[in-house]
């Protein structure tokens, strides 16, 4: 860590072109992430949560404004060295669990760690970060069809956590689970952040969001 | 390996569809490779034929509606070159050997077999200059031995020392002679050879057929030409000098075309396939929109997503092809055998086996072009897939 905050938003906007007229998801949003933190970014449908969360994830770059994740400016660069930084260091996690429903569980978790380096014989670490999960060993074989959403949600989490990332990024993770899976899997993200992750995190749930430490709100494209 | 067992996974998930795909490229493949290997199993077949006699001028009576094709039935009509215009030729051939020859036909018998049968009577000195000799001797002088040709002798079980009737007169067969196959100078493998004297004797001075000039350098062909056309048809057409080298390109040219025409119906079968192909890989990309955009948020870079997806088509277009070379090799013997056959009534000596060359050259060159069409119509949705916002794909439902 060289004292730069892990990411810092300056003055940024991101306007989407419309036929129907410009449409400003992001308007001269300003901010930082330290390491370690866990935050809650909520708002209402449409406020541009999930622009903001695209944007903390290189999976998209602002109209204007600059963004420095770990002082690094993401804006001019190249779609390889963006997937780069993604595959490096940033996890997601995703409402619908998002697993390749082709390859089994573990088959998944080792996906990312593949790509970082080629390597297929990944199947150490990734057993690992799933057992880190909880997830019974008896399922590592198992293909996302057969497996609860809780189960799936592990899956992915540990799936985004594989490539040791500097930020995990967690779209609704409790969204589509019952209230007791989503306690277990926020259980597992806290534990994640008390070991020194960063998790930024969108939610519509306030008990969801009460385990992160901060909470941003955002209302028509502004930080309120 | 990660990205290529994800193609075989997802290959493997939509099983008929695969299987469907890979059918066409088969059907593209054994088109090709079959058609291709008809086409050049009828050239080597045709070219065995008429390809030893490139050093032929071929000089016949001319005839007021000859086609100038030596194969016309026209030419059997009687019609002679005199012994003068033969003289002429020989001055006009110069080095070059001048065979002057009766064609007639008379009746054959052996044992209870009957029937007719060319006669090809020539100078006995020119006997073993124009044909090879497969048994016995050449027939010499005034003698009564006559030679058969090759398949008139394995048909009837003649050799040397049989006896057979030729115009009701016994004669005694000193000699067979090689298989030649259809020329445009000669076609003796049914036909039975005498010496001129042999001939005269029995039927009189008679005046010659055709007079055939071996050249012994093929550029001399021209020249050669020139000269008989301007020593005998100076007035008026007398004889028709025929050059076996164009008659021969003729041939290769056509045979050449229909190959081509040939392999174009192969390739528009295997055009159809691709589109299969492409429609297949179409449709598996817009299945795996979401997918697609996952791996991309994941740090899949775009060539990664380009290689899975045309390691896709590569798969379905090697199994294809192999498929398909291995139904082409197996339709090649048929096809070649089936094509020897249907000529074997006329042709007599087309070798009816193409040489395992050329069936492998046309299999490879299907598989080949087979692989690359699956390549090539893979490459689009592959290129879409890479192209895909991530962002985009990630919603897309």
């Amino acid at each position: 860590m060289n004292g730069e905050p892990l990411l810092r938003f300056v003055d940024v906007s991101k306007v989407y072109p419309l036929p129907a007229g410009d449409v400003v998801a992001l308007d001269h949003v300003s901010l930082t992430v330290e390491h370690g933190e866990f935050i809650a970014v909520m708002g209402p449908s449409g406020s541009g949560k999930s622009t903001l969360l695209n944007m903390m994830g290189c999976l998209d770059v602002p109209t204007r404004g600059k963004i420095y994740l770990s002082g690094q400016e993401i804006s001019g660069m190249s779609d390889d060295d963006l997937t780069r930084l993604r595959r490096d260091h940033i996890g997601f996690i995703f409402q619908q669990f998002n697993l390749i429903p082709l390859l089994s569980a573990v088959e998944n978790v080792e996906f990312p760690l593949v790509l970082k380096t080629g390597r297929t014989e990944s199947r150490q670490r990734a057993v690992e970060v799933l057992r880190m999960m909880h997830l019974d060993d008896a399922l590592f074989s198992h293909k996302p069809g057969e497996l609860s959403g809780g189960e799936q949600q592990r899956v992915a989490i540990a799936r985004a956590l594989v490539n040791d990332p500097d930020l995990l990024l967690c779209d609704e993770p409790t969204g589509n689970l019952d209230t007791k899976t989503g306690m277990a899997i926020m259980e597992i993200l806290a534990t994640e952040n008390r070991e020194g992750k960063t998790i930024v995190m969108v939610t519509h749930d306030p008990g969801v969001a009460a385990y992160a430490r901060r909470t941003i709100r955002i209302v028509d494209g502004r930080v309120a | 390996m990660l990205f290529i067992d994800l193609s075989v996974r997802n290959l493997r998930r939509h099983k008929v569809r695969s299987f469907l795909a890979t059918v066409g490229i088969i059907i593209g493949v054994v088109a090709i490779a079959s058609l291709g290997i008809m086409g050049s199993s009828l050239s080597t077949l045709v070219g065995g034929m008429v390809s030893d006699v490139s050093d032929t001028i071929l000089v016949t009576p001319h005839l007021a509606a000859s086609s100038g094709d030596p194969f016309d039935p026209r030419n059997t009509l009687a019609a002679s070159v005199s012994t003068k215009n033969v003289a002429l030729i020989e001055k006009a051939a110069g080095q070059h050997r001048t065979v002057p020859m009766i064609l007639a036909s008379d009746r054959l018998r052996v044992r209870d077999t009957s029937g007719y049968a060319t006669i090809y009577a020539m100078p006995a000195a020119d006997i073993p200059f124009l044909l090879e000799r497969e048994a016995g001797l050449y027939p010499q002088g005034r003698s009564s031995g006559v030679m058969v040709g090759s398949l008139l002798a394995d048909e009837l079980n003649l050799h040397p020392g049989s006896r057979i009737e030729v115009g009701g007169e016994s004669v005694r067969v000193v000699g067979v002679a090689a298989e030649r196959g259809m020329g445009i100078d000669i076609n003796p493998d049914y036909a039975v050879i005498v010496t001129e004297d042999w001939y005269t004797e029995r039927h009189g001075e008679r005046d010659y057929s055709r007079v055939v000039v071996k050249v012994s350098d093929l550029s001399a062909i021209e020249d050669v030409k020139a000269a008989i056309d301007q020593q005998i048809n100076r007035r008026k057409e007398v004889v028709d000098v025929l050059d076996s080298r164009e008659i021969l390109e003729l041939y290769y040219e056509t045979l050449d075309a229909m190959n081509i025409f040939l392999l174009g119906i192969g390739g528009v079968s295997l055009l159809v396939a691709s589109v299969s192909i492409l429609n297949v890989m179409i449709i598996s990309v817009t299945e795996r929109t979401a997918e697609i955009g996952l791996m991309r948020s994941i740090g899949a870079r775009k060539r990664e997503v380009l290689r899975m997806f045309l390691y896709e088509s590569l798969i379905l277009g090697v199994i294809g092809s192999i498929i398909g070379g291995i139904i082409s090799a197996a339709v090649a013997c048929y096809a070649s055998a089936s094509v020897g056959d249907l000529f074997a009534d006329f042709a007599v000596t087309g070798e009816a086996g193409i040489p395992v060359s050329v069936v492998i050259g046309y299999v490879a060159f299907a598989m080949a072009f087979g692989i690359g069409t699956s390549i090539v119509a893979g490459f689009y949705p592959a290129w879409k897939a890479a192209q895909l916002n991530p962002i985009e794909a990630l919603r897309y439902e």
